[in-house]
């Protein structure tokens, strides 16, 4: 066997490995600059690489190290962030023509904490514009490719962080989740990704797309790089006015591989019509791999789950439209050139400075808030909300965990989707319930097929992470599932 | 649901959006197919159901003491913008005339 590149490794090695002076965190650092040059000509996962400033922060860590003192538990890592998330002095790009030029002057949160943590940050991630898509085909600047196969999308909206991680771009990524956008691109590209309950993490320094849905997720090689990774980035932020109080957990501890007993409830509505024959298939398998662990198997119903997918597509888009409403070419991102009039300038301001994907969300959202529609339209939607939420209710009084698929199909075809929104919208069917309910859910890799990664969805209930990622991590270890990487060929 | 052109120019107009004629004509072919779409959430009966506008209702937004503390200097909150005079934000007129 040939012997395992620094790249190769997750975090949880990384960090160790930089503890007891085995490597520095320089040598990690060079060894990643070194796998982007090779593989992200074919990738394109990142819109910014910022080597300058994370070389200097390696060799801070390497000289506290040297000089006795302590560093965190990320302590050399190299992370990639996805760029709609705040970084000092580092441009954020949210993948818009909008914000192409803008500089934040601070760190979000979940930078801060990680920068403190020991992480390096490595790059910026591409993603659809704002966050809104599930192919990163909605980028202003460039397609980013699935490693597994470079003719697909990775998934998205997250799909730059994904792709980085499943390449060895990354050892491991931030993406946000609103409907879909951590869990899809992790199924698409063969690794984990976690959405947290709504309010576990700070969103402060996430730009904004819809607020009562938004969380920001890590996205690992592995499901202990999930624990480990959120145990920096949970806790409450005053920053935050949704953030949840409550003691910081050691979510590492949950992780025995012992599901004896575990109650696993299979939603009926999630089987039997809308996914590939192979994704059913490969989940199937996985969830008889999970009763030979020890756990109770037991199918049960959320009679509502048909009803999610519109309810999002109206409270997202309404949302948003508010939300969007800033870029107005005034304090910051892009202006049209020589408008005569203040609203002359907003209106091409925003008609040059949007894609069309963000616009068909704000006309969205923009109809249904208008007057005469509300009622129908956002009130129904939320209504319809409360009762998604009460399926849920009535399922963890029975089980611990529920067991889907995370995304219907594999990564399909770059261009397959592209003309239709609809059918794009599609991909996130089973995802967005749980940002509805702002329930944790968590993807993990479930098998092949035809050469392309399926991914298996956790979901727990509110703040019930350390069982989701206690299920999911006795899956990964009988499955070997951490193991699978693409053979991502490099001239 | 049928979205005409004029809806769009009213919707596009009220989100401050300059739509060009192709852009009017073809946002209202897929509006009046996604609200088509939407439409589903009519199946469902919620009469008597409460909406949810905070996912986690016992976590919503607690109140904190409202302490000055420092934030962007005036430089900071200029930086990007796209034109600037005197230290403020500089835009078009605002009244035609």
């Amino acid at each position: 066997m040939a012997p395992v590149e620094l790249w190769e490794l997750t975090a949880a090695e990384i960090a160790a490995r930089v503890h007891r002076r085995e490597v520095s965190a320089e040598e990690v650092w060079r060894a990643f600059e070194e796998r982007i040059v090779r593989v992200e000509p074919v990738v394109h996962a990142y819109i910014t690489l910022d080597s300058v400033s994370g070389l200097m922060q390696a060799r801070e860590i390497d000289r506290r190290i040297a000089a006795g003192e302590e560093v965190g538990p990320l302590a050399g890592v190299p992370v990639a962030v996805k760029d709609n998330i705040c970084t000092a002095d580092l441009r954020t790009t949210c993948a818009s023509k909008m914000l192409a030029d803008f500089v934040p002057p601070y760190d979000a949160t979940v930078v801060a904490r990680l920068k403190a943590a020991g992480a390096v940050i490595i790059g910026k991630a591409n993603l659809d514009e704002f966050a809104m898509g599930s192919s990163v085909e909605n980028s202003h600047f460039f397609q980013t490719y699935n490693p597994w196969d470079l003719t697909r999308v990775p998934g998205g909206s997250s799909g730059g962080s994904a792709a980085a991680v499943a390449a060895g771009e990354a050892a491991f990524a931030l993406g946000s989740d609103t409907g879909g956008s951590v869990r899809q691109p992790a199924a698409f590209c063969g690794i984990v990704g976690l959405k947290p309950t709504y309010g576990l993490v700070s969103r402060y320094g996430l730009v904004a797309f819809a607020s009562s849905l938004d969380q920001v997720g890590p996205m690992t090689r592995d499901v202990r790089d999930a624990a480990l990774t959120l145990e920096t980035l949970a806790g409450y932020d005053p920053l935050d006015s949704t953030s949840a109080p409550g003691a910081p957990r050691r979510y590492t501890a949950a992780l025995t591989g012992d599901i004896h007993g575990l109650r696993v409830g299979v939603p009926k509505e999630y089987f039997g019509s809308g996914s590939e024959p192979g994704v059913e298939r490969a989940v199937r398998g996985a969830i008889d791999r999970l009763a030979e662990l020890g756990a109770t198997i037991e199918e049960c119903s959320l009679p509502h789950t048909e009803y999610g997918l519109p309810a999002y597509y109206i409270i997202a888009p309404a949302e948003a439209s508010a939300n969007l409403a800033r870029y107005d070419g005034v304090r910051y991102g892009y202006r049209a050139e020589d408008a005569r009039t203040l609203a002359e300038m907003y209106c091409r301001t925003r008609a040059e400075g949007f894609g069309s994907e963000v616009k068909r969300r704000i006309m969205i959202g923009t109809y249904a808030l208008s007057a005469g529609y509300y009622d129908a339209y956002y009130l129904k939607a939320q209504k319809v909300r409360t009762l998604v939420r009460r399926d849920f209710d009535a399922a963890f009084a029975r089980f611990d965990v529920l067991v889907t698929p995370t995304s219907p199909t594999v990564a399909f075809k770059v261009g397959e989707r592209a003309a239709n929104p609809l059918a794009m919208y599609l991909s996130d069917v089973f995802a967005v319930s749980a940002n509805l309910a702002g329930l944790p859910a968590l993807s993990v890799p479930c098998g092949l097929v035809d050469g392309l990664p399926v991914g298996l969805q956790f979901i727990g209930p509110a703040f019930g992470e350390e069982v989701i990622l206690r299920a999911a991590h006795a899956y990964e270890q009988a499955s070997g599932g951490a193991q699978l990487r693409p053979s991502l060929e490099v001239r | 649901m049928n979205i005409s052109r004029a809806d769009v120019a009213h919707v596009a107009k009220l989100a401050r959006l300059a739509l060009t004629d192709g852009e009017t004509a073809r946002l209202a072919d897929e509006l009046s197919r996604i609200l088509a779409y939407i439409e589903k959430l009519n199946e469902v009966n919620t009469d008597d159901v409460p909406p949810t506008s905070h996912a986690l209702p016992g976590q919503c937004a607690p109140l904190r003491d409202d302490v000055p503390r420092p934030g962007l200097t005036q430089e900071q909150a200029l930086a990007n913008a796209p034109e600037r005079a005197d230290g403020s934000f500089r835009v078009p007129r605002v009244i035609e005339g």
